[in-house]
C-alpha cells in the first residue's frame, strides 16, 4: 500500500490543486506544493532501515490482466535512491519556488506540472511491470515538455520545448521496442520475473537488439552523446526547473534504467562497451563544451552531461563484475557500481545546489551572461559561499563530496584499465580521457566563481544593483549546501544505509558471497587517484589563466559542426519532404479525395479479393421477394436520377430517398434498431445539409473535361461493383464459429433481452465508450473550427 | 424575407412535445427493446434542432438556456466514469450490473448501471448534434 501511495499521492494533490489554489490563493499554494514531496521525503526515510535490512517492499493490481500489465510496485533499494533524490530535492525546489517565481506568473499550472512530473517519476522508479514503466516514463517526458515551454510566449522556450520531446519520446519508442522483445522472449511483463530469468535469457539471439533499444531509451533520457544537445535547450526552463528535472532526477532516470538492467545485462560484452564507450565520450564532450559557454546555465547544462556521461561509464565499469570470467575478483568492477551510486547522489547535492545559485543570480541582478557578471562576492556572500561550495565538490576538492566520489571514479577507471573482461583495449584510454575531463571541470567550476563573484563589478552592463537575495531562498540551496559537506564527514552512513541496498539490487548474484560496500576514506595515503587529483588542479589551474589564449581552438571546424546542425536538418529535410508529398494530394477539392479514398479502397481490398480468388458470390441465402426487388427499384432510380438532378435541393431529397429506403430495408431483415437510428440520422442529416446550403457554391452542371468524367465514372461504378461483390462474398463464408450464441445469453448476463444494446453497453462497452468520445471530439472540433476561426486582421495564433 | 409559418409554429408547439416524449421512450425501452441511448440522444436532439429551426435561436435559448458544448463533455465524461465504479469494485473497468428491486409505484422494477452509461450516450450525442447545428447555422 505504501508504495502506491507513494505513486498517487502527487497526482491526486495535482488535481486538487485548482480547488485549493482559489482556495488560498496564489501566495500559500506553494506551501500546499511543498507539503507533497515533504511528507512522501518522511515517509520513504521511515522505510530506510527495512529496505537496508533487504527487505523489498511490493503490491500488485491487477491493472489490464488480460494483456499481463499489472499495476505493479515494488520498492527496493535502488528505487529508494531516486525515490529519496526525487522527494528530497522536489522538496527543496518548491521551498525555492515559492521564492523566485513571481505571483503574476502563472502559478497554478507551474504546480500542476511538477506534481505531475514528481508522481511520474516516482512512477518510474518503483514500477514492477514494463509497460508501467513506460507510461511514467513517458509522462515524465510530457511533463518535462510542459515545463520548458513555461514561458510558451518565448521561441527559444517552445524550441526547446519540442526538441526535449522529440528526442526523448523517440527514445522511449524505441525503448518501448525493446521491452516488447523482452515480453516475447519471457512471456512476462515483471520486472523483477525477467530479472530471474538471466540464465535462460542469455542464449536468446534477441537479447543484444533487445538491449540497444532500451540502451536508445536510457541515452536519449540520461543525455548521452549524441543525443545530449536537447539539454542546453531545456534550460529556457524556468531554474527551479532545470534544479529539478533536467539535473537532479528526470535526466538520471536513464541512469536508473541501466542501473535497473545491469542485473539482467550486466556482464555481455556488448552492455559493457556501450555503456562505456558512450559515457566516456560524452564526459569528454559535455565537460569541453561547458568551457566555452558564457551562459552560466548553459554551462551548467554541460557539465550535468558530462557527469552524466561520467555515471554512465562507471555503471559500464561495474558491469563487468557479472562477467562470467570477471578475472577473479568481481567486487573490484563492483566498488564501480557503488561510485555510480555515490557520484549520483553527489551530483544531485551540488548541481541543484548550483543551479539555484545561479537563479539567485539570475533572479537579483537580471542576467547570468558572465561577460555581463563579475565582483558579486562583496554584494551576495552568502551567495558567494554555496558557489564555492558546490563548484569545489563537482571539482573535486575537499572538504567536499565531490572528493571522494571523483577519488572513486579515478580509483575505478585505473582498474578496469589494468585488466577487464573483455576483449578490447581501448579500456587503457579510460583513465586519461576521464582526467582530461576532470581537468575541463576544473576549469569551468573555476570560470563559474572567478567570472561571476571575483574579479570587477561591471556596473554599466547590469541594470539593477547587486543585493543578497531574500532569506528564504536562501534556505534550499543553504541545505543542499550542508550535505555537500556533510556527506564529505559522514560518507559511509549514506553508503550502509542507502547505497548497500541498491548494491544487493544490481549485483544479485554477488551480494551473497562478498561485501558489496567498500569503506569510503577521504585520507587513503598517497596513491594513483590522489595524485590525479593533483594533475587535474595544477593543469586546471594553468589552463583558466591561459584560457584566453587557447580559445580559439573552439573555432576550430570539427568543433563547430555539432549534433545541432544535424538535428536542425533533418527536422527541416523532414517538413520541406513532406510538404513536397502532401502538397501533391491535397488539392482542395473534395472531388479528389473521393476519387483517392475509393481508388484506395479498389486497389487493396479489390485486389485482394480477385488475387486470393476469394470472391465466390452466395446467392443462397432466403429468397428475394417482390418488397426487395422494388425498393431496389426504387433505390437505383433514386441513384441514376441525382446524376441529372437540376438543383440542389432535389439531390438532398433524392439521397434522403436513398437513405430511408436503407432503412425500410433494416426492417426488412428484422434489425428494428438499425431501421430506427438510420431513420432518425436521416432526418438529422438532411437538417444539416439544408442548414449548409448557405456555404455551397451554386450548383453548376458538370464542366470538367470528358477524361475526368470517364475516370471518376469508372472509379464510382468500381467501388459500387466491389462493395456488391463484396456483400455477395461474404454471405459464403463461414471461417469463424460464430459468437452469436454468446449474446443470446444477454438476458441472464446483461439483464437485457435487446441484444444489440447489451452489445453496444455492456459486452463491447469499451467501443461504445471510445465512440462516444470521438464524437464528443468531433462536435468540438467542428465548433472549433467555425466559431473559433480568426477573423479578419486579426492575430495569427502561431505569432509569426 | 419574412415567410408565414404560423402553422407550422403552432403544429411544433404540439408535435415537439411528442418527439421529446418519444426520446425518453426510446432511451429507456432499449434495454429490453429497440431504442437505448444513442438514438434517444438523436431523437431528443431532433426536437430541439426543430425548435431551432422554427424559432430563432435567441428565443429557444431562453426556454432551454443550456450550454450544448458542456452537455456532451459531461455526457462523455458521464461514460467515461460510469466505467470506473466497476474498476473501483475490482471488476474490468466498465462492467455492468443490473438488479430486481421492489420500488412502490413500479413494482419489481430491473434498475441497470448501464442506463448511467447509456444516459452518458445520449448526452453526448445530443450536445454534440446541437452544438455543430447551432455553430453551422450561427456563422450564416
Amino acid at each position: 500500500m505504501y508504495a502506491v501511495f507513494v505513486i498517487f499521492l502527487p497526482f491526486i494533490m495535482a488535481a486538487l490543486l485548482p480547488a485549493m489554489h482559489r482556495l488560498i490563493g496564489d501566495r500559500l499554494i506553494g506551501w500546499y506544493v511543498m507539503a507533497v514531496p515533504l511528507v512522501l521525503f518522511a515517509t520513504l526515510v521511515r522505510l530506510i532501515p527495512r529496505i537496508a535490512d533487504g527487505e523489498v517492499i511490493d503490491a500488485s493490481y491487477a491493472w489490464i490482466p488480460d494483456a499481463g500489465i499489472d499495476l505493479a510496485v515494488r520498492v527496493d533499494g535502488l528505487g529508494m535512491i531516486f525515490a529519496l533524490l526525487i522527494t528530497g530535492v522536489g522538496t527543496l525546489v518548491a521551498l525555492y519556488s515559492i521564492y523566485y517565481l513571481s505571483p503574476r506568473e502563472s502559478l497554478g499550472h507551474f504546480y500542476v506540472y511538477l506534481l505531475l512530473f514528481m508522481g511520474a517519476m516516482l512512477g518510474v522508479v518503483f514500477s514492477d511491470n514494463l509497460m508501467l514503466l513506460y507510461t511514467f516514463w513517458e509522462l515524465t517526458s510530457i511533463s518535462s515538455f510542459l515545463l520548458i515551454a513555461f514561458w510558451y510566449h518565448r521561441k527559444g522556450s517552445r524550441y526547446g520545448a519540442q526538441k526535449a520531446m522529440l528526442i526523448t519520446v523517440m527514445g522511449g519508442v524505441s525503448m518501448l521496442a525493446g521491452f516488447l522483445m523482452l515480453y516475447f522472449m519471457t512471456g512476462t511483463f515483471s520486472i523483477s520475473e525477467i530479472i530471474g530469468m538471466r540464465d535462460t535469457l542469455a542464449g536468446e539471439s534477441m537479447i543484444i537488439p533487445a538491449m540497444f533499444l532500451i540502451l536508445l531509451g536510457a541515452f536519449t533520457k540520461s543525455v548521452q552523446f549524441p543525443f545530449h544537445i536537447w539539454l542546453p535547450d531545456a534550460m529556457e526552463a524556468p531554474t527551479p526547473v532545470s534544479a529539478y528535472l533536467h539535473s537532479a532526477t528526470m535526466v538520471k532516470a536513464g541512469i536508473y534504467l541501466v542501473a535497473l538492467f545491469t542485473p539482467l545485462f550486466g556482464g555481455l560484452e556488448a552492455w559493457f562497451w556501450s555503456l562505456t564507450i558512450a559515457g566516456i565520450v560524452t564526459l569528454l564532450w559535455g565537460a569541453f563544451n561547458a568551457m566555452k559557454q558564457n551562459d552560466l546555465k548553459a554551462l551548467l547544462a554541460y557539465s550535468t552531461i558530462s557527469q552524466l556521461g561520467l555515471i554512465m561509464s562507471l555503471l559500464g565499469f561495474g558491469s563487468a563484475a557479472l562477467s562470467a570470467d570477471a578475472a577473479g575478483n568481481p567486487t573490484v568492477y563492483a566498488a564501480a557500481g557503488f561510485a555510480a551510486l555515490f557520484y549520483l547522489l553527489n551530483h544531485s547535492t551540488f548541481k541543484g545546489l548550483l543551479f539555484m545559485v545561479i537563479g539567485i543570480v539570475d533572479h537579483e541582478i537580471g542576467t547570468r551572461d558572465i561577460r555581463r557578471l563579475g565582483g558579486l562576492m562583496s554584494f551576495m556572500p552568502v551567495t558567494f559561499t554555496f558557489a564555492v561550495i558546490g563548484s569545489f565538490s563537482m571539482a573535486g576538492l575537499p572538504p567536499f563530496n565531490g572528493f571522494l566520489s571523483k577519488e572513486m571514479f579515478f580509483g575505478a577507471a585505473v582498474d578496469i584499465a589494468s585488466g577487464q573482461p573483455f576483449a578490447g583495449g581501448a579500456e587503457v584510454l579510460f583513465p586519461v580521457v576521464g582526467w582530461l575531463a576532470s581537468v575541463f571541470t576544473f576549469v569551468y567550476c573555476t570560470i563559474i566563481v572567478y567570472r561571476t563573484f571575483l574579479g570587477p563589478v561591471q556596473p554599466e552592463k547590469i541594470d539593477r544593483t547587486p543585493h543578497e537575495a531574500p532569506k528564504g531562498m536562501l534556505v534550499a540551496p543553504g541545505i543542499l549546501a550542508a550535505l555537500v559537506i556533510l556527506i564529505f564527514f559522514f560518507p559511509n552512513v549514506v553508503g550502509k544505509y542507502v547505497i548497500g541496498p541498491a548494491m544487493q539490487v544490481m549485483f544479485p548474484v554477488l551480494s551473497q558471497e562478498a561485501n558489496l560496500v567498500p569503506k569510503i576514506e577521504a585520507w587513503h595515503g598517497v596513491n594513483l587517484p590522489l595524485v590525479m587529483t593533483f594533475g587535474v588542479i595544477a593543469l586546471g589551474l594553468l589552463l583558466f589563466i591561459t584560457f584566453r589564449h587557447w580559445k580559439r581552438i573552439y573555432r576550430v571546424a570539427p568543433f563547430r559542426w555539432t549534433m545541432d546542425s544535424i538535428y536542425r536538418g533533418v527536422l527541416q529535410t523532414g517538413e520541406a519532404a513532406s510538404t513536397i508529398v502532401t502538397d501533391l494530394y491535397m488539392t482542395g477539392r473534395s472531388r479528389d479525395y473521393f476519387a483517392f479514398i475509393y481508388l484506395f479502397f479498389l486497389v487493396t481490398v479489390g485486389g485482394m479479393l480477385f488475387l486470393t480468388g476469394a470472391f465466390e458470390p452466395d446467392f443462397s441465402r432466403g429468397p428475394v421477394g417482390i418488397f426487395e426487388i422494388s425498393f431496389v427499384i426504387i433505390m437505383a432510380f433514386a441513384a441514376i436520377a441525382m446524376l441529372f438532378a437540376r438543383s440542389r435541393i432535389t439531390a438532398t431529397l433524392l439521397n434522403g430517398v436513398l437513405g430511408y429506403s436503407v432503412a425500410i430495408f433494416f426492417v426488412f431483415f428484422r434489425a428494428p434498431d438499425l431501421a430506427l437510428t438510420q431513420t432518425v440520422i436521416e432526418t438529422v442529416t438532411t437538417v444539416l445539409f439544408l442548414l449548409c446550403f448557405h456555404f455551397l457554391p451554386e450548383w453548376k452542371p458538370e464542366d470538367s473535361p470528358l477524361r475526368t468524367k470517364v475516370v471518376n465514372g469508372l472509379i464510382a461504378i468500381g467501388a459500387g461493383t466491389l462493395v456488391t461483390a463484396f456483400g455477395l462474398t461474404v454471405q459464403g463464408y463461414d471461417v469463424y464459429a460464430s459468437i452469436s450464441s454468446y449474446f443470446e445469453d444477454s438476458y441472464k448476463l446483461a439483464g437485457g433481452s435487446n441484444i444489440v444494446n447489451a452489445i453496444l453497453g455492456d459486452f463491447r462497452a469499451f467501443d461504445t465508450m471510445l465512440e462516444v468520445v470521438v464524437l464528443f471530439i468531433a462536435g468540438i472540433g467542428v465548433y472549433t473550427l467555425i466559431a473559433l476561426k480568426p477573423k479578419k486582421g486579426g492575430d495569427d495564433v502561431e505569432g509569426k | 424575407m419574412k415567410e408565414n409559418d404560423v402553422i407550422l409554429r403552432t403544429v411544433t408547439r404540439v408535435v415537439v412535445f411528442i418527439i421529446l416524449t418519444f426520446g425518453v421512450e426510446l432511451f429507456l425501452s432499449g434495454h429490453h427493446n429497440p431504442g437505448g441511448g444513442f438514438v434517444g440522444g438523436l431523437v431528443l436532439s431532433s426536437a430541439l434542432v426543430l425548435l431551432y429551426v422554427v424559432f430563432d435561436i435567441e428565443t429557444v435559448h431562453q426556454g432551454v438556456p443550456f450550454d450544448f458544448r458542456k452537455i456532451a463533455a459531461f455526457g462523455a465524461m458521464l461514460s467515461l466514469l460510469s466505467g470506473t465504479a466497476a474498476a473501483v469494485l475490482g471488476k474490468p473497468f466498465l462492467t455492468q450490473g443490473f438488479g430486481y428491486f421492489d420500488l412502490p409505484i413500479f413494482g419489481l422494477t430491473e434498475l441497470a448501471t448501464v442506463t448511467i452509461f447509456e444516459a452518458g450516450v445520449a448526452l453526448t450525442v445530443i450536445g454534440t448534434v446541437v452544438t455543430i447545428i447551432l455553430s453551422i447555422s450561427k456563422d450564416v
